[in-house]
């Protein structure tokens, strides 16, 4: 039997962090990535070389390092990054898999999609245009998505002589704006992906900046927190019951911890049934172990034989989640198609995926000011807006600003499986105040 | 000073997962998900690295139960015979089903053609297609890395193709938060990548943590090899060498196991894992760009590939 302890010895290894890029081919971000990457030498000889190559059949003298991640024959054709490319490199330090995600404001269902899953964004501007629309729309998408840690990378420093008032100027704006709509950490770096300054090597251009360069925050951003703290989850993905000569009673609750912690001998409510048993094992990939926490994948054994099954969720009885039919939630709408008041759909919660009904759309919100226009009747590509949704079975929901794993879902179109929008639980932005004093604030009242 | 909140302390909690760990549990909810929501699942085996690991997650992601899959492979009737019988030994072990098709039956039966270049890589698509058709898979495990290759890394988790198997990059599903959509209608199936976040060195450190048994071709060996396109091919009954190709007796290993038309050893002397990891981890090549002759062929050589039902 091991012991927590030394599950925690694991630490020492190298962690893994997730984060996306948001801007768009002005800003510079392929540069950016594309030196990420280069710099920090996690592009191989024969990328490089064919990089090399196509950018000179193109008629450029420098390789174009954004043709290392335009992966698609249109996107190089056109000269523009059209889906989500996601990239791997690695340091001593860490693993990192980097959501790089189109800026154009026809694919915010992109950026969406890279911040989704992102523990860090970085959003890139211009140091001579400073803080524009697509700027506040990159904002408001990382704080929508409930992105711990934001980066503000100032690119082209190079451009405006490396002048630290223009940096801090757009550093001053960009926080004040990001920060009034909930995003806990911002980070501010000036830089230049062209000439590599603060990338990955420290500018000798900029003396007055103190700071890291981007790849040194990268690698020492924190990628978890104690999770004891949080409200634990865990939804039922599939029964283990082997029903062999072996293990002819053995019947286990396969899932990934969504959220928080789990003790053996701890009591767990059932939900939506309610019914309550005490956790007898769990076992962590063939290992028995006392603890596990998000995002381990496990198996839960319970004391008592109830009914359970695949779309049920464990949660502590003394914190289990309230249950309703009705959610109220803002969705980021992904389909070519739109999605209308009384459409029937489905509703994929974690591993639960029931029948629902849009009831209401109540508001769309404009990305570029947050204003809101009451009762647009639908909603298209790339819009956000509230929505009121009533599903055919109760669904034990989170706050998303509580969970993100929890809080989150999709909208899925039932008659050919299109995924049409997708949903975070409760209010669209936590508000500075809440976001500092993280009690459960109903947050910004539009 | 620009940042808000707080500096960073740079150590991370004692609930930080390893990033082995993350990606074990990631994969694992991968292979569960798909248990929970399709009737007929297939992992396609060929008996190199990837689907060796893919095999080795689904055991864990089941266990003490048996795997809920069962396993399908592409014989392109060009592969080493070493990696056949690795196949043949690890279903045998884990009391699994195994469905071959084969590329050779199509050619004997005049269905496919062979390539003049005598590739059969590209050839794989068709029985893949109809083995998916005949036997009504509606998820098909793959164990394709984004980091592979570029259009690789445009590819979702679940990736919807349709009754041709096709991939159509610009009507792929977004895929948001771990919420994968595996909707199909009938007909149509879903290519599911539970590797899609791993690394080529991620893959070997998992092995060597593991301690996951692999085909001997993976190590250091002497073989009988001759140069074309700039790899190292073996001579053998599939085509090779031609005339004007000398063969010379060199010690290497293979990064990646395919068909032996296209898939080139490395001149290596790594015959531990360890010593594999170190020469990987210094390697300034990509996998595929040094031991696949097939994506050589041009800039979107995988993406055309892919878009016609490939792997």
């Amino acid at each position: 039997m091991s012991t927590s302890t030394e599950q925690f010895a694991d630490v020492s290894a190298t962690t893994l962090l997730r984060f996306a890029t948001a801007g768009s081919v002005d800003d510079g971000k392929s540069t950016l990535v594309g030196r990420l990457l280069h710099d920090s030498k996690s592009v191989l000889t024969d990328q490089l070389e064919a990089v090399e190559h196509a950018s000179r059949s193109r008629g450029q003298e420098a390789p174009d390092l954004a043709l290392l991640t335009d992966g698609l024959r249109a996107e190089r054709e056109q000269g523009i990054t059209i889906d989500v490319a996601y990239r791997y490199f690695a340091t001593a330090r860490r693993r990192f898999i980097l959501a790089d995600t189109p800026g154009h404001v026809q694919y915010t269902r992109n950026m969406v999609t890279g911040a989704s899953t992102a523990e860090l964004a970085v959003v890139l501007v211009d140091a001579r245009n400073g803080v524009v629309e697509q700027t506040r729309r990159h904002a408001a998408v990382a704080a929508l998505l409930r992105v711990p840690h934001v980066v503000l990378a100032v690119n082209k420093m190079d451009l405006v002589d490396y002048a630290e008032p223009v940096f801090a100027a757009i550093a001053e704006e960009f926080t004040a704006y990001a920060s009034e709509l909930g995003v806990p950490e911002i980070t501010a770096i000036p830089i230049s992906a062209l000439a590599g300054d603060n990338v990955v090597e420290p500018s000798a251009n900029m003396d007055w900046y103190g700071g890291p360069t981007v790849l040194e925050h990268l690698e020492t951003v924190p990628v978890s927190h104690d999770l004891t703290s949080c409200h634990a989850r865990f939804p039922v993905q599939y029964v283990i019951r082997p029903q062999t000569a072996e293990h002819p009673d053995y019947r286990g609750y396969a899932g990934q911890i969504a959220a928080g912690a789990f003790r053996v001998g701890e009591q767990v409510t059932v939900l939506p049934s309610g019914k309550t048993s005490t956790i007898s094992a769990i076992d962590a990939l063939g290992e028995p172990v006392d603890i596990a926490w998000a995002p381990q994948s496990v198996t839960i054994r319970l004391a008592d034989d109830i009914d359970i099954s695949r779309g049920d969720l464990l949660a502590p009885v003394a914190d289990a989640p309230a249950t309703s039919q009705d959610v109220e939630a803002t969705v980021c709408h992904v389909a070519d198609r739109p999605l209308t008041v009384g459409q029937r759909v489905l509703l994929k919660h974690t591993t639960r995926t029931v029948k629902a009904i849009v009831k209401e759309i109540p508001s769309r919100l404009t990305l570029d000011d947050l204003s809101q226009h009451p009762e647009p009747g639908r909603l298209v590509a790339n819009d956000i807006g509230r929505v009121k949704v009533r599903t055919a079975e109760p669904l034990a929901l989170d706050a998303y600003a509580d969970s993100r794993r929890t809080g989150s879902f999709l909208l899925i179109d039932p008659a050919d499986g299109t995924t049409l929008a997708a949903g975070m639980a409760g209010e669209s932005f936590a508000t500075a105040k809440a976001a500092a004093t993280t009690d459960d604030e109903e947050g910004w009242d539009f | 000073m620009t940042t808000v909140a707080h500096a960073h302390d740079t150590t991370d909690s004692p609930f930080a997962l390893s990033h082995l760990d993350s990606l074990e549990s990631e994969a694992v909810h991968i292979f569960r998900e798909v248990a929970g929501e399709f009737e007929r699942p297939v992992i396609l085996f060929s008996g190199g690295k990837d689907s060796i690991v893919m095999l080795h997650l689904a055991l864990k992601a089941f266990a003490p139960a048996p795997v809920p899959f069962t396993l399908l492979h592409v014989d392109t009737g060009h592969n080493f015979p070493e990696v056949l019988a690795y196949r043949d030994r690890a279903v045998a072990r884990h009391g699994l089903r195994l469905h071959v098709a084969s590329v050779q039956e199509y050619i004997d039966a005049g269905k496919l053609r062979e390539r003049p270049d005598g590739t059969r890589n590209p050839l794989q698509t068709v029985p893949l297609t109809e083995a998916i058709q005949q036997h009504r898979f509606d998820a098909v495990f793959g164990g394709g890395r984004r980091d592979e290759e570029k259009a690789r890394a445009k590819e979702r988790v679940f990736s919807l193709r349709d009754e041709f198997s096709q991939w159509d990059p610009r009507r792929q599903r977004p895929e948001l938060w771990q919420l994968y959509n595996g909707r199909h209608a009938p007909g149509e199936h879903v290519r599911v990548f539970p590797l899609s976040n791993w690394t080529e060195l991620d893959v070997w450190q998992y092995i060597a943590r593991e301690g996951i048994e692999l085909p001997e071709i993976y190590f250091a060996h002497e073989r009988e090899v001759f140069a074309r396109n700039g790899m190292w091919l073996t001579a053998g009954e599939w085509g090779g060498p031609k005339e004007t190709e000398t063969v010379e007796k060199r010690l290497v290993r293979y990064r990646t196991v395919g068909d032996m038309s296209c898939t080139g050893a490395v001149d290596s002397d790594a015959t531990t894992l360890d010593a594999v990891i170190a020469e990987i981890a210094a390697s300034r090549l990509t996998e595929r760009g040094a031991t696949r002759a097939d994506d050589k062929m041009s800039e979107a050589a995988m993406e055309d590939r892919k878009r016609e039902g490939y792997f």
